[in-house]
């Protein structure tokens, strides 16, 4: 008895110890040896036009640029659940920047999700999309950050609470739920379809928003583009599978690459942090990768899905009144819209989603479709915060959700509460 | 029958005539409009700044400042978040074109020794505190100076005493040199509160437009007027 303790006692310390290897092991897969190279010469000028425009496509200035700071030299902060991550400075100085990283420094950063000095990076940096990207690809990003003009600005450490704010706590995360990973080549499909899946999956990093998010803050994976709720933004980034949502499988791929390049297209338009997507980054992409996006998110698997009550007809008289009052000069006495100024209401997608809280934001804030070269002076939005209050805003979207056959559920006012 | 019931469907069919809407910048910018006021005019109760009629420069370099971090104003910075530059500056010339009445002033709750004081400070400032008229910059009658110092009247209590008090704790800048932020710097939040209750209480002069010269050079250097910034 008092050895079975003593063996059981004695083994702790050894299941401790095997699964900090193990852990250790799956931190450090897939990792090629740092070769200490001096600075590279200049790069030629094409591998940093190419390096600028993947940075475009990876939207990288999104992130590391400050409102009103330097362009690159980071200082933003992105709320998280689990606090404050800070983005770094990409600019090449020497001290505060990435003027003292290699080729192959920035490659384990992108691939492997390691800093310069071997610290974990937190996956708020994209590195569990990045890590598809290939090393060519990487090497000109690399060229074309080292182009730029080094900007002095030390980087602002975190502000996570305990215990996210350990690397220890960092490579459990990372033990469970990161791999690095290689470009897909799937044979059977077009070059166009997987230079697309190359785009969405590796630089686009789609799946940061659209893929959903467990409680600890990781998605099922690259190829997860089901949808979910942003977090701390309140806006939700629909699934791109399920005909419901904003699902995409079986559109004509150029509406889809007209979407991603004017912020409208003949189905659908976008609004809020996808606004944002495309007035940095997609707009500026070449018509022949937005083609091939296209392509593959048009062949994404249909998801299954669920229909929706209707809502309850009770408060229809209140919604339909102050959607007659404040809505209908644009959307229509019968929601449909004004054809590339105002979109209609009935039958859109976005509408009848399962979670409100786009229609919620939305209507709180208003918004423009972004600015782009095919749609350079959007429509706007007006915000309502101070127009309408909770109740009124619950029946003006349990109205819409319900009129003109869309099926989407009533909003209770608690649902409106709960997203503003 | 037949002909009462399709007459009928005829009928609601006309009921539901698409939205009038025109293409034109006004209809664009209802979003602005929704809290600005119609035709950028805001309610005299209102918290949110009349935009009507202020300079285009102006304008635009507030439009820049949310973007860039130099005002807080968190559904101003959403709302024009994903708009280009050429788009914020038609926007602004769009606003400052426009020329509509003026609501009536705001009766003062204020004493009036807090009254003459604001209106020192206004008209006079204060050489031993180096604080400088506000007609210095904004022009003789308060209306402005084209095109990037705005006019001070017809603006809320509320949103005066906001402003002066964001630009005094730095919430509030602007280009650099921040003329406005030094000036700040030197009022007392008494200054501050006898200023609002002095700016909007006046009735505005039959010319409401910003003038386009000052008939003595500005006080001190000021970023958002010259140089022009990006």
């Amino acid at each position: 008895m008092k050895r079975t303790l003593w063996v059981a006692l004695g083994a702790v310390p050894a299941i401790a110890l095997l699964l900090g290897a193990v852990t250790l092991a799956l931190n450090l897969r897939d990792e090629d040896p740092l070769t200490e190279t001096p600075a590279p010469a200049p790069a030629p000028a094409g591998q940093v036009a190419r390096g600028e425009y993947l940075a475009r496509a990876g939207n990288c200035m999104g992130c590391h640029t400050a409102r009103g700071g330097e362009p690159y030299a980071g200082g933003r902060g992105i709320a998280t659940p689990f606090g404050t991550v800070y983005s770094s400075n990409l600019t090449p100085d020497e001290s505060t920047g990435i003027g003292g990283w290699s080729q192959a420094h920035f490659w384990r950063a992108l691939h492997n999700g390691r800093s310069r000095d071997g610290r974990l990076l937190y996956p708020a940096f994209p590195y569990t999309s990045y890590t598809l990207v290939t090393r060519q690809d990487a090497d000109a990003i690399h060229a074309y950050l080292r182009s730029l003009k080094p900007v002095a600005q030390p980087n602002r450490p975190h502000d996570l609470r305990f215990p996210f704010n350990t690397q220890a706590a960092l490579g459990v995360w990372r033990a469970l739920y990161f791999s690095p990973g290689r470009p897909v080549n799937v044979a059977t499909r077009s070059d166009e379809w997987n230079r697309g899946a190359y785009l969405v999956q590796g630089l686009g990093h789609c799946n940061a928003c659209h893929g959903h998010r467990n409680v600890l803050g990781a998605t099922g994976g690259t190829l997860d583009l089901s949808g979910g709720l942003i977090p701390m933004q309140n806006w939700y980034a629909p699934s791109l599978s399920d005909p419901h949502e904003a699902g995409m499988t079986n559109w004509p791929p150029q509406q889809i690459a007209d979407l991603l390049k004017d912020g409208v297209s003949a189905q659908a338009s976008v609004l809020g942090p996808m606004a944002e997507v495309v007035a940095s980054s997609t707009q500026h992409l070449s018509d022949a990768d937005l083609h091939a996006m296209g392509v593959y998110l048009s062949t994404l698997p249909l998801a299954p899905n669920g229909e929706e009550p209707r809502g309850d007809p009770a408060v229809f008289e209140r919604g339909t009144k102050l959607y007659a009052d404040h809505c209908a000069g644009c959307h229509g006495e019968q929601g449909e819209g004004v054809a590339g100024m105002y979109p209609a209401l009935a039958g859109n997608r976005a509408v009848s989603l399962a979670s409100p809280a786009n229609l919620v934001r939305v209507v709180l804030e208003g918004g423009f479709a972004p600015s782009t070269a095919g749609n350079p002076r959007p429509y706007g939005m007006p915000p309502f915060a101070t127009v309408l209050n909770q109740a009124d805003i619950a029946a003006v979207l349990t109205y819409v959700r319900g009129a003109w056959g869309n099926q989407g559920s009533a909003v209770p006012e608690v649902e409106v509460n709960r997203y503003r | 029958m037949c002909l009462l019931m399709s007459l009928l469907v005829v009928a609601s069919a006309g009921l539901r005539a698409a939205p009038k809407v025109e293409d034109s910048i006004a209809q664009r910018v209802q979003a602005c409009t929704g809290c600005h006021g119609r035709e950028g005019r805001a309610a005299s109760d209102g918290y949110y700044p009349r935009i009507a009629g202020k300079p285009a420069g102006y304008l635009y370099h507030q439009l820049l400042n949310f973007r860039e971090g130099r005002r807080h104003y968190v559904p101003m910075v959403r709302l024009i978040a994903p708009l280009s530059p050429a788009y914020l500056q038609e926007m602004a010339a769009h606003f400052a074109a426009l020329d509509v009445p003026y609501p009536a002033p705001q009766p003062s709750t204020a004493s009036a020794e807090t009254l003459r004081h604001g209106e020192a400070l206004a008209l006079r400032g204060d050489s031993a505190r180096r604080i400088p008229a506000c007609v210095q910059c904004h022009g003789p009658a308060l209306t402005g100076l084209a095109p990037a110092i705005p006019g001070l009247l017809g603006l809320p209590r509320d949103y005066l005493n906001a402003q002066l008090g964001a630009w005094k704790a730095g919430n509030r800048r602007a280009h650099a040199p921040d003329c406005m932020a030094q000036i700040a710097q030197a009022l007392t939040p008494a200054d501050v509160g006898a200023l609002s209750q002095w700016l909007a209480s006046q009735a505005l002069p039959a010319q409401t437009k910003a003038v386009d010269a000052l008939a003595a050079p500005l006080p001190m250097p000021c970023g958002s007027v010259t140089p022009t910034p990006p």
